[in-house]
């Protein structure tokens, strides 16, 4: 019974092609629209949150309880480094590591900046930071006894120095005494923004704390787990490592912004793939009620020669769900035909302040997520499915008589 | 012609389920429209508004590569006697002179390094919303008091109340070694904690003093009557300024590309969206008015057999779509005025919505702005895509045989 109901759906589908085409150009482009959309959004957010946790860097972070808000060589962290090692030492992160983080001023014989000093233990870091050892000009640090200081492009150029001068960092000791000391540039590095080169300076972590009067202490540890979207059991397994007057957060309660992108991105692809099925939805709707009215002598037939009105109403949704999944194939194959191309960037850099301003940088590489394409087709069937339930039950009430005699 | 439109209304009523359907989709699409841009607009013209006020204003006087580079040593000379020339020139208070530079400010518990600006104290509220934000203690007493105005995270960091001392440690603009010791007067809360960890200010002559500026500063910032005069004002003050200086007057468009780009960026994919959902609307238009065109060959075939012209006919087709295209558009303005103006009066916001808006200088609930613009825009487009879906079915008659057309069932 159901294959009789098939064949007569998929029949009477094709019976006014041009409806039928008319209607799965329609649902394709809504389709299309609905995943292409979604993969470039995702695309951007997904870009900004790892190079967020990049800059962090890390998913899980530990402070002083005090140091958030007040970011000082003050708020040390209660545990040194040797005890920091004893009870990190074979657990199983990705990567994790101990860094001084503190405000500092460098000056040059041109210009002096405000940024933020970073001594890092280079080796413990190279996994998790935003800098490509790499691709740094001239050198990255070698080791925390590194006597060198690596800079941004763009604060080189504002500093008017390069490889090889002398720059000066100042900050305070604990005592609040001025902690200064000149240092080489080896090395220049670039990131995603340029803001990004302008706060950061990086310094071997010995030379730092010595420099600092802070021996073996660090004002913040990092620690890298294996997805950003699952941080907690990162975060139980550090939390079970400390005890003491320590803050242990995560990536998403350092950045508020970006945690928050994250959720309302989930919210806009469901608002946006429901607003694109609504627009469809009158469409759809429309033909369903048309395919009825053309045929109301002959459903009236059917339910006279005995068909029941269920077979009448799964009759007229099988066909709905058909128009549906043709439509659903072509968007779907519109919108992975058109995607793949791009998955090498889109360049638009022509408006990288802007998106700088929203934490994006200047490549936007278009996300394809199978859970957004599910999310989709299943919106689609299933609302699709709901609104053709009421011109379906329209058809299979008529009463025969009555829809035989209709002109 | 009325006889035309008579039975043009009358042919739409036939299937009235369809007509309210497609003219449904129409309004669906309208009211978003409506509603979206009212939301986009008021928002950009507020994200540009509240971020220029800050600090920024429409245009600055500047030296020339300061913009890029915001060196000490890329100044202004003669910053007050060229700001004093202006202010008369322009007839407008709304201009303030700033020198700026990075310094180290330590408290007797710690030190942190901040961005220092030095104000004229009379004109500094007139550019910027900093002074109106001052939370304890008041503004500066002239302007070369040894005073300073901070943040309140930087307050609290640096642990000063009103009255401490702060050392201020830096370089002068000729790269000497610059310092001096200010009284906290004042202290500042913006909400945006950027702001009020990073800022100082101090009086523009005290700066002087304490920089060896010998006169000179970083920008002298302008605020025109409207956003829109920006473009004459630049002009006026290019004309006033000092024969012979190489200054330049970038706009805020120059000044903070960010606010523009932002809104470009939004916009363009908000276009997007609003594109696809003109187009989903046009489809359902063209299968509704296919179908009613279909639907009636063997009327059309009659009529024309009878001797009028396929031309006409179209007409009648084109003429039934704009009627139910207004409708959905008069429909679709007075729903969506509706629903723009309930939400403009109770306000909206999202979940999570006020970390976003800080980013971008916006207040956490948003008012949609409803403006001839934004009402009309959406709704014209959509009207207009409803009128070319049904040239192929207006079309369509062209090549309509009357004979065979009235064989049509």
């Amino acid at each position: 019974m159901l294959r009789v109901l098939f064949m007569l759906a998929w029949r009477n589908l094709w019976r006014n092609h041009r409806r039928t085409f008319i209607m799965l150009a329609a649902i394709g482009t809504g389709v299309w629209a609905m995943i292409f959309m979604t993969a470039l959004t995702r695309g951007m957010v997904d870009q900004m949150i790892s190079d967020g946790i990049k800059e962090m860097p890390g998913h899980v972070q530990m402070h002083n309880p005090e140091f958030r808000d007040d970011p000082s060589v003050n708020n040390l962290i209660a545990l040194d480094d040797a005890e920091l090692a004893a009870r990190f030492e074979d657990a199983e992160f990705k990567a994790w590591a101990s860094r001084v983080r503190v405000p500092a001023i460098v000056t040059s014989e041109r210009d002096s900046r405000g940024v933020t000093l970073l001594g890092i233990d280079p080796v413990s870091e190279r996994e998790m930071s935003f800098v490509n050892y790499d691709d740094v000009a001239g050198r990255f640090l070698e080791s925390s006894d590194d006597k060198g200081i690596v800079i941004g492009e763009k604060l080189a150029e504002i500093l008017e120095t390069e490889i090889g001068k002398r720059i000066v960092i100042m900050s305070q000791d604990p005592d609040n005494e001025i902690a200064d000391r000149g240092l080489r540039v080896v090395g220049l590095f670039t990131a995603s923004t340029s803001a990004t080169e302008e706060t950061y300076v990086f310094m071997g972590k010995k030379t730092a704390q010595k420099m600092l009067g802070i021996e073996g202490a660090t004002t913040e540890v990092v620690f890298l787990g294996d997805d950003y979207r699952n941080v907690d059991p990162l975060y139980d397994a550090v939390v079970g490592k400390v005890d003491g007057n320590v803050e242990i957060s995560r990536w998403y309660d350092v950045n508020t912004y970006l945690g928050t992108m994250m959720g309302v991105m989930d919210g806009f692809v469901l608002i946006w793939v429901i607003v694109i099925f609504l627009a469809l939805s009158f469409g759809l709707v429309n033909t369903l009620v048309m395919a009825v009215f053309e045929r109301i002598r002959e459903i009236g037939l059917m339910l006279a020669l005995g068909m029941k009105p269920g077979s009448i109403l799964g009759q007229i949704v099988i066909e709905s769900m058909l128009l549906l999944a043709i439509g659903l194939t072509i968007g779907n194959v519109l919108a992975v035909i058109t995607i793949l191309p791009l998955q090498n960037g889109i360049d638009i850099s022509i408006v990288a302040d802007g998106m700088e301003m929203m934490g994006a940088a200047s490549m936007l590489y278009p996300a394809l997520y199978a859970n957004d394409m599910i999310l989709a087709n299943a919106v689609v069937l299933i609302l699709g499915f709901l609104a053709s339930l009421s011109p379906a039950w329209r058809a299979s009430r008529y009463e025969p008589v009555e829809a035989i005699s209709k002109v | 012609m009325s006889i035309v439109l008579r039975l043009a209304w009358r042919n739409l009523w036939r299937q009235p389920r369809r007509t309210w359907l497609t003219t449904g989709a129409m309004v669906f699409s309208n009211v978003l429209l409506v509603f979206m841009m009212s939301f986009q607009f008021g928002m950009y013209d507020l994200m540009i508004e509240n971020t220029l006020k800050i600090f920024t204003g429409h245009v600055q006087v500047q030296a020339p590569g300061y913009l890029d580079d915001k060196k000490m040593r890329q100044t202004v000379a003669d910053i007050v006697p060229l700001a004093d020339s202006l202010r008369t020139g322009l007839k407008s208070n709304k201009v303030a002179a700033r020198g700026i530079t990075f310094a180290l400010a330590s408290s007797e518990e710690r030190s942190y390094g901040i961005m220092i600006y030095g104000v004229e104290p009379g004109f500094e509220p007139e550019v910027s919303t900093v002074p109106g934000l001052i939370i304890e203690g008041e503004y500066f007493s002239g302007i070369a008091a040894a005073e300073i105005v901070v943040g309140s995270v930087l307050a609290r960091n640096l642990k000063v109340g009103l009255g401490d001392e702060i050392t201020l440690l830096g370089s002068g603009v000729d790269g000497s070694f610059a310092a001096a010791v200010a009284t906290v007067k004042g202290i500042f809360e913006s909400g945006v904690v950027d702001l009020d960890r990073n800022i100082a200010e101090i009086p523009l002559q005290f700066f002087d003093d304490t920089f060896y500026m010998q006169g000179a500063g970083h920008q002298i910032s302008i605020f025109a009557a409207d956003l829109n005069d920006v473009g004459d004002l630049q002009i006026d003050v290019q004309k006033m300024l000092p024969a012979g200086s190489n200054l330049v007057v970038p706009d805020w468009n120059l000044l903070q590309p960010g606010v523009r780009q932002a809104i470009q960026a939004d916009m363009s994919s908000a276009f997007f969206m609003y594109f696809v959902l003109v187009i989903l609307v046009s489809f359902s238009v063209l299968n509704t008015q296919l179908m009613s065109v279909l639907e009636r060959t063997h009327e059309f075939g009659i009529v024309m057999a009878l001797g009028l012209r396929p031309g006409r006919l179209g007409r009648l087709v084109l003429i039934e779509t704009a009627l139910m295209g207004l409708m959905g558009m008069l429909l679709g303005m007075l729903a969506g005025a509706v629903v723009t103006l309930w939400v403009a009066q109770v306000g909206f916001s999202i979940p999570g919505m006020d970390e976003m808006a800080v980013q971008f200088n916006l207040p956490a609930t948003m008012h949609p702005s409803l403006t001839l613009f934004s009402l009309t825009t959406g709704p014209a487009v959509v009207f207009v895509f409803t009128i070319l879906a049904a040239c192929y079915p207006a079309l369509r008659m062209h090549w309509q045989k009357p004979v065979e057309a009235m064989r049509a069932v």
